[in-house]
């Protein structure tokens, strides 16, 4: 079963923190197990690499977790965590006179998925977008506060977003293929990373574990675009993971899919979180309750108003606006 | 369904007849003014094929010109001591320009589109100058000539050379090379450009691999079409001195030499007085039109064999 799995996770983080994330993940465990065994078969190629990013991580994580979170802005629940791989304090974003975001205090953990949702329009994407800085791309766009990734501000001006985005990769709301063959389409990231030896197999690595390399296997000199609206969102998965990033961000990944492609990308996503740290946009309350450890409810005018366990949210929110919410009162 | 019956819903009764008779007529107008503009050209082409007809000739293409009309007639080919004559400096010449012409422009106008789409911050300066480029697109290409002359024959003394013809040429077609490269670089998708950022790419990276392949049908079909506008273009090299009577094509070993160029050679010809000479320019017309048509098919050719949307 799972033991594997956790076996080998338990070698890689010497921290602490892996006892929360181990505990995190059995709580919602039942659903996972099934999936784990088969992770564990194709997550081993991969094992060496997470080996030393796993050794590098523990310095940073030791200094620095647990950044300090001001009680002002602090969302009702538990926003600390303990293996935070991502801390958002005080983050402020607007865009030009227009904020978006109001003081965001809450933590991402490792190896898990946290899933951020709320009505459209209260700024979950933007969250997202500045995790990686891609809000650098939009000119109107002004950050403020800090963003910890392993314990250093990815707002400082030291900080190069190109590097960033290396290890925080990012899939998008519409699928966004490259109008290139299948091949092309997950070899980009590594391409332009400088990571083409083995080109080959990292390509058929990242197609296995974003479970689409039994589909496609034929057809990788095919054009990504004559691919399915599923399909392509797990070309962009793969082409996300193809470089190996610690993080991922989904914007609403299963948002233009139909339900079989959606519970594709759902099972994907619980096994992607055996190796990565996931963050998740959706605003579909089942999905977030089905596959997410954390989740953070964001509502109306840009604020974070609480984050939990996932099973707290959803059995039993400390707001009354975040229950409404979830029982479908409003939103 | 009539209008004596009871219902409450007209369906139009008499007015529908009156409508139809006035969609009729709109659209009469509209195909006669579409009519107009094509058998006018199929008219023109129709006259200088028939003009140059029995004048083009093979050896049109390939030898030097005369001052002679009767050198041209194919006719008397066989006694001329000095050969037939023909407008082979003049095509070779602006094959050359158009080729120099092509090189600069492919630097100069698609930098300054991507300088501008892709890095140049949306400042009034910058709006400024994109507003300028609209404006100098329709500027009459004489002043791009006087501009030539100035600036390259005088004030760089390249002469009236090849050179400066195509850096003429160059300053006339920017404008429009320019602003349709912008229009190609807008046209692609943001989300490909998220696409790549999101995968660790630099803005160089993301230019060239995505940006660049993505445009680029559009960029080629702007300066194919934008280059057979230059190809015809007489004012401008006519301005920078291109020569009328050159024996021997340009040498591109040394770009600062004289050449000549079709239009340069066709207007000469049209001037003469000697009546054979109207079938000699027409001739040249002819081959000009056929070098023009041959790089719009290009241009179209491109355009449909990347464009996927269609
Ligand atoms: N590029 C942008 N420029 C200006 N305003 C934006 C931009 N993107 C988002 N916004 C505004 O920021 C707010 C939050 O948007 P967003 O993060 O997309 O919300 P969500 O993803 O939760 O639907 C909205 O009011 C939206 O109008
Ligand atoms: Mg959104």
């Amino acid at each position: 079963m799972s033991d594997e799995t956790s076996d080998r996770r338990t070698g890689l983080r010497s921290t602490l923190a892996s006892v929360g994330s181990e505990r995190g993940r059995f709580a919602i465990g039942n659903l996972l197990s099934t999936n784990t065994e088969t992770t564990g078969m194709t997550a081993n190629s991969g094992s060496e690499a997470a080996e030393t990013t796993a050794a590098e991580r523990t310095t940073d994580v030791g200094a620095d977790s647990g950044a300090e979170m001001s009680a002002a802005d602090r969302p009702l629940g538990s926003p600390q965590v303990d293996n935070a791989i991502i801390e958002s304090r005080d983050l402020d974003v607007f865009y030009g006179d227009t904020q978006a975001l109001q003081g965001i205090n809450m933590d991402i953990p490792e190896k898990q998925v946290t899933a951020l949702i709320g009505p459209s329009g209260c700024g979950k994407s933007t969250f997202l977008r500045s995790i990686n800085r891609m809000n650098d791309l939009i000119d109107v766009a002004r950050v403020e506060g800090e963003l910890h990734f392993h314990g250093k501000n990815i707002y400082d001006e030291d900080v190069d977003p190109v590097a960033l985005r290396r290890k925080i990769g990012m899939v998008f709301q519409k699928p966004n293929p490259f109008p290139k063959s299948i091949f092309d389409n997950v070899a980009y990231g590594l391409r332009v990373q400088g990571k083409d030896d083995d080109i080959e197999e990292q390509v058929y690595t990242a197609l296995e574990r974003a479970a689409l390399l039994d589909e496609v296997e034929d057809q990788l000199d095919e054009s990504g675009l004559d691919l399915s609206g599923g399909q392509q969102q797990r070309l962009c998965i793969a082409r996300a993971i193809a470089t190996d990033p610690e993080v991922i961000l989904m914007d609403e990944p299963a948002s233009a899919l139909d339900p079989v492609a959606t519970s594709k990308i759902e099972d994907l996503v619980e096994e992607l979180a055996q190796e990565y740290t996931v963050a998740i946009v959706t605003h579909n309350m089942q999905q977030a309750a089905r596959i997410s450890d954390k989740t953070a409810v964001f509502l109306t005018g840009g604020n974070l108003v609480e984050f939990d366990d996932t099973n707290r949210i959803f059995e039993n929110p400390e707001s009354d606006r975040v229950e409404d919410y979830i029982t479908g009162k409003f939103g | 369904m009539s209008t004596d019956t009871d219902g409450e819903f007209d369906f139009g009764g008499s007015a529908i007849e009156r409508k139809r008779l006035y969609g009729k007529v709109f659209l009469g107008l509209c195909v006669s003014a579409a009519m107009v503009g094509i058998v006018a050209l199929i008219a023109l082409l129709a006259d200088v094929i028939y003009e140059s007809w029995g004048w083009l000739t093979w050896e049109f293409l390939t030898y030097p010109p005369s001052q002679v009309a009767d050198h041209f007639v194919p006719e008397n080919y066989g006694d001329l001591d000095t050969g037939p004559a023909g407008m082979y400096p003049a095509i070779v010449g602006s094959i050359y320009l158009i080729v120099l012409t092509a090189i600069f422009t492919l630097f100069l106008g698609v930098g300054a589109a991507i300088y501008l789409e892709e890095y140049a911050p949306d400042t009034r300066l910058t709006r400024f100058i994109e507003a300028n480029i609209t404006n100098l697109a329709g500027v009459p290409s004489i002043v791009y000539g006087l501009l030539g002359l100035a600036m390259f024959v005088r004030a760089l003394q390249t002469g009236a050379s090849l050179i400066a013809g195509a850096l003429t040429l160059t300053l006339l077609i920017l404008p429009i090379v320019i602003v349709s490269s912008q229009e190609s670089l807008r046209a692609v998708p943001d989300s490909m450009r998220q696409a790549s950022y999101g995968t660790g790419a630099t803005k160089w990276q993301t230019i060239r691999n995505v940006v660049l392949p993505e445009a680029v049908p559009g960029i080629m079909t702007g300066i194919i079409l934008s280059l057979s506008r230059a190809i015809g273009e007489t004012a401008p090299i006519l301005m920078v001195g291109a020569a009328v009577s050159m024996f021997t094509p340009p040498d591109l070993t040394s770009p600062t030499g004289a050449f000549s160029a079709m239009p340069m050679m066709i207007f000469e010809w049209a001037s003469q007085p000697d009546a054979a000479f109207q079938h000699i320019a027409a001739a040249g017309i002819v081959v000009l039109l056929t070098i023009l048509l041959l790089m719009n098919a290009a241009a179209v050719l491109i355009r449909n064999k990347y464009d996927r949307r269609a």
